[in-house]
């Protein structure tokens, strides 16, 4: 039996320092149905997901492709209704709905997205869509005041001289600069929380700090509690300062960044960190971690019992397959989902009195 | 004084594995253009890269900088507009014998013969370069076919056991691509690749589409067969951090040019081209201490307009007016003793690298705050 407990009022994001909370979501769940009649499956792609978003903080959510992860952005952005659990907005409770009264909560949410091939509109000048957004969101504006304001958003963004890239075509521009187009976009309905999801996945190697610079620094001048989707954890420690890891549409693992990253907790969580590349490695040969044998992730979302991740994991028991663990508290700011944390991360769970992150997270 | 001399401007150095051993694919001076209405543009530029027998070379690169074109080009795959302006590829196999075959100058009855059964390639999209309307069983045969002379039972045999080399079970050959999961397609394509038991494998991107966990498991098969069946592998990626995982030696490709060719030891820990170094340092690490990163400020390059000179030079922090004069080619770096090479003819200031320079620190080059190393560097 392991002796943590079930995370309750006690437990508080690590982000929660940074500022006060904007936007949070509270056991989000989301089933899709696939196919119909008697062969229709449910597949439930989130479960039981929340997360606080907090002022002028960064959450990153880290998972792998089929996780779940842009479900979430997608049910936090109000593009779907989820099939259980609420989403709230400095506390009130929101209601997805094509209803023009959703439009405020649209203004407040706003969503960065992989591809800024696909989502800028590339028969537009890139002045049609800041446009559109700063007229829809921002009536009060005249003529020339909406005329600044494109201007402004641009250098936001740091494309200058602003003049410039107005008048030209999406396919004038590099991935990085249609990218920064999409965020100037986000902006300009002045949101308070931006979920990015994979804004810089698609983008060269060189300009991908660039970019997430772009958005760490307008988080800090405009207070946007930021919402970091990605699959590459290594820039969730740089970039986050909490770090949410999904596995099969839940949350597995939470913490501090830096924490998380340097000394995971879950099964899942010690995975992914020994898969990333790791230059230092050089040298060594190759090798795989223990699960090179269970290639089965497959099935995991219809799992109705159990662990999703016991499948492919080392320590998983009976227990493990039987009970879904809950996320259990390692401490004030961290938390895991599992039953086997005593042999999982010994070290986490024993002496339990280390909590100050040794490293400060913003570089 | 303003800055350092450069380094006079030797002859072309002798770049490749260890000196004795004939490579098995040369690629000399190759230059490749695309035709376009405004002229031709120039995607690959004098590149000279040589691949030894059963050694894995990466090629590194952004998006533009000719990294594909330069592996499509030397396997005679490029279509118009697509043009080979010069060089030669040579290739010379154990099936060919010692003095090799121009790949440039061969029909293409003969190159049919040569694809394949010599030089095989692994696309990024699995999906893609798999028929979908094809079984695994008809496609992997399909190679067979076309290179060997099997009877039924060799050839079910043999299909057989090319899945069980990359852990696919079995019934897995009556399958079409769209049931297989992606790290099991990409799976399929490198079992496709060495069908045929080819002696170079290049690897395009090979597991870019992948998850990090299925990744690792393919790039140690890679590994794995690579060592029990001896082919060399040219490998592709835009993952400098991966690379230096996998390869042997690596070549640094920008705007179509080589701008620095070593072992992978050399290029982590002596860096000698100031892009490499700003490669490097943008990628965040998961593991060991945290770093100061930056990256590269500008865009990657633009082929219509790469400047005369260096083509990094635009987004260069050491840049200076030298820069557009020099001429590429691939210079020796000081006290190396493995070949290690750099087109840039200056030393770079910086903390961890090559050589540290005193003529600049002592004259105040200061070396830029972004790009000192805050952690412990392993060297």
């Amino acid at each position: 039996m392991s002796e943590q407990e079930p995370i309750g009022e006690g437990f508080a994001s690590a982000a929660s320092g940074v500022g006060p909370l904007v936007l949070e979501a509270r056991e989000l769940s989301k089933d899709f149905r696939i196919g119909s009649g008697r062969t229709g499956a449910i597949l439930s792609a989130v479960r039981a997901v929340s997360l606080q978003l907090h002022r002028s903080a960064v959450v990153a959510l880290v998972g792998e492709s089929g996780s779940g992860k842009s479900t979430v952005a997608k049910l936090l952005a109000g593009q779907e209704s989820p099939t259980a659990g609420e989403i709230l907005l400095d506390g009130e409770p929101v209601t997805p709905s094509r209803h023009r009264s959703f439009r405020k909560y649209k203004s407040e949410v706003q969503m960065v997205f992989q591809d800024p091939f696909a989502s800028i509109n590339s028969v537009h000048r890139v002045r049609y869509p800041l446009q559109r957004a700063v007229r829809l969101h921002q009536r009060e504006l005249g003529r020339k005041e909406v005329a600044s304001e494109l201007v402004r958003l641009l250098e936001e963004v740091r494309l200058t001289p602003a003049d410039q890239y107005l008048d030209r075509f999406p396919h004038e521009l590099s991935g990085g600069q249609r990218q920064r187009v999409a965020i100037a976009r986000a902006l300009a309905v002045k949101p308070r929380v931006l979920l990015a999801d994979e804004p810089v996945s698609m983008l060269d190697v060189s300009i991908r700090l660039e970019v997430l610079d772009v958005i760490d620094q307008l988080r800090e001048r405009f207070q946007l509690a930021v919402l970091y989707i990605t699959h590459d954890i290594a820039s969730a420690r740089y970039f986050a300062d909490e770090t949410l890891v999904m596995y099969a549409g839940e949350i597995v693992e939470r913490g501090p960044s830096e924490d998380l990253t340097q000394q995971p907790a879950h099964p899942y969580t010690q995975l992914l960190l020994a898969s990333a590349p790791d230059p230092d490695r050089l040298g060594q040969s190759i090798q795989t971690v223990p699960t090179r044998e269970l290639r089965r992730a497959q099935s995991a979302f219809m799992t109705t019992s159990g662990c999703r991740f016991a499948p492919r994991c080392p320590f998983a028991d009976d227990r493990c397959r039987a009970e879904a663990p809950p996320l259990l508290a390692i401490n004030a700011k961290r938390a895991a989902a599992c039953w086997r944390l005593d042999v999982a991360a010994p070290e986490l769970v024993s002496n339990q009195g280390e909590e100050e992150r040794s490293v400060p997270l913003k570089a | 004084m303003t800055g350092v001399a450069p380094t006079p401007i030797g002859e072309r150095v002798e770049i490749g594995a260890a000196p004795g051993v004939q490579p098995v694919l040369e690629i000399r001076d190759l230059s490749i253009a695309y035709a376009t209405v405004a002229g031709d543009l120039k995607a690959v530029s004098h590149v000279d890269l040589k691949l030894a027998p059963g050694e894995v070379v990466g090629l590194a690169g952004e998006s533009g900088s000719g990294k594909s074109t330069l592996a499509l080009g030397a396997c005679r795959l490029l279509r118009p507009p697509a043009i080979i302006i010069g060089g030669d590829v040579i290739y010379r196999g154990r099936r060919i014998g010692p003095d090799g075959v121009n790949i440039l100058e061969q029909n293409a009855k003969q190159l049919r013969e040569l694809r394949w059964r010599e030089i095989a390639i692994v696309f990024q999209s699995a999906m893609n370069a798999l028929n979908p309307v094809l079984r695994v069983r008809d496609q992997m045969g399909d190679v067979l076919d076309a290179h060997l002379k099997l009877s039924r039972e060799q050839r079910r045999d043999r299909l057989a056991s090319l899945l069980d080399l990359v852990g696919i079970p079995r019934e897995r050959l009556k399958s079409y691509p769209h049931e297989l999961s992606g790290g099991m397609r990409q799976r399929v394509m490198i079992a496709m690749a060495l069908a045929v038991d080819p002696e170079v494998v290049i690897m395009d991107e090979p597991t870019t589409a992948l998850d990090v966990v299925v990744q690792r498991e393919i790039l140690a098969e890679i590994a794995e067969l690579q060592k029990e069946l001896q082919f060399a592998v040219l490998f592709i990626t835009h993952d400098l951090s991966l690379l230096l995982e996998v390869a042997d030696r690596i070549a640094i490709l920008y705007g179509g040019r080589l701008l620095e060719l070593g072992n992978s030891e050399e290029i982590h820990h002596r860096t000698a081209h100031p892009y490499t170094r700003g490669l490097l340092d943008s990628f965040p690490s998961v593991h060991g201490p945290r770093r100061s990163l930056a990256g590269i400020p500008g865009s990657p390059p633009d082929l219509r307009s790469i400047p005369p000179g260096c083509p990094f030079q635009p987004r260069c922090r050491f840049s200076r007016v030298e820069c557009a004069a020099i001429d590429m080619a691939l210079l020796p770096v000081p006290g190396s003793t493995t070949n290690h090479t750099t087109a840039c003819p200056f030393e770079m200031p910086d903390a961890s690298g090559v050589v540290a320079s005193s003529a600049l620190t002592a004259e105040g080059t200061a070396v830029p705050t972004e790009l000192s190393v805050n952690g412990d560097r392993k060297s």
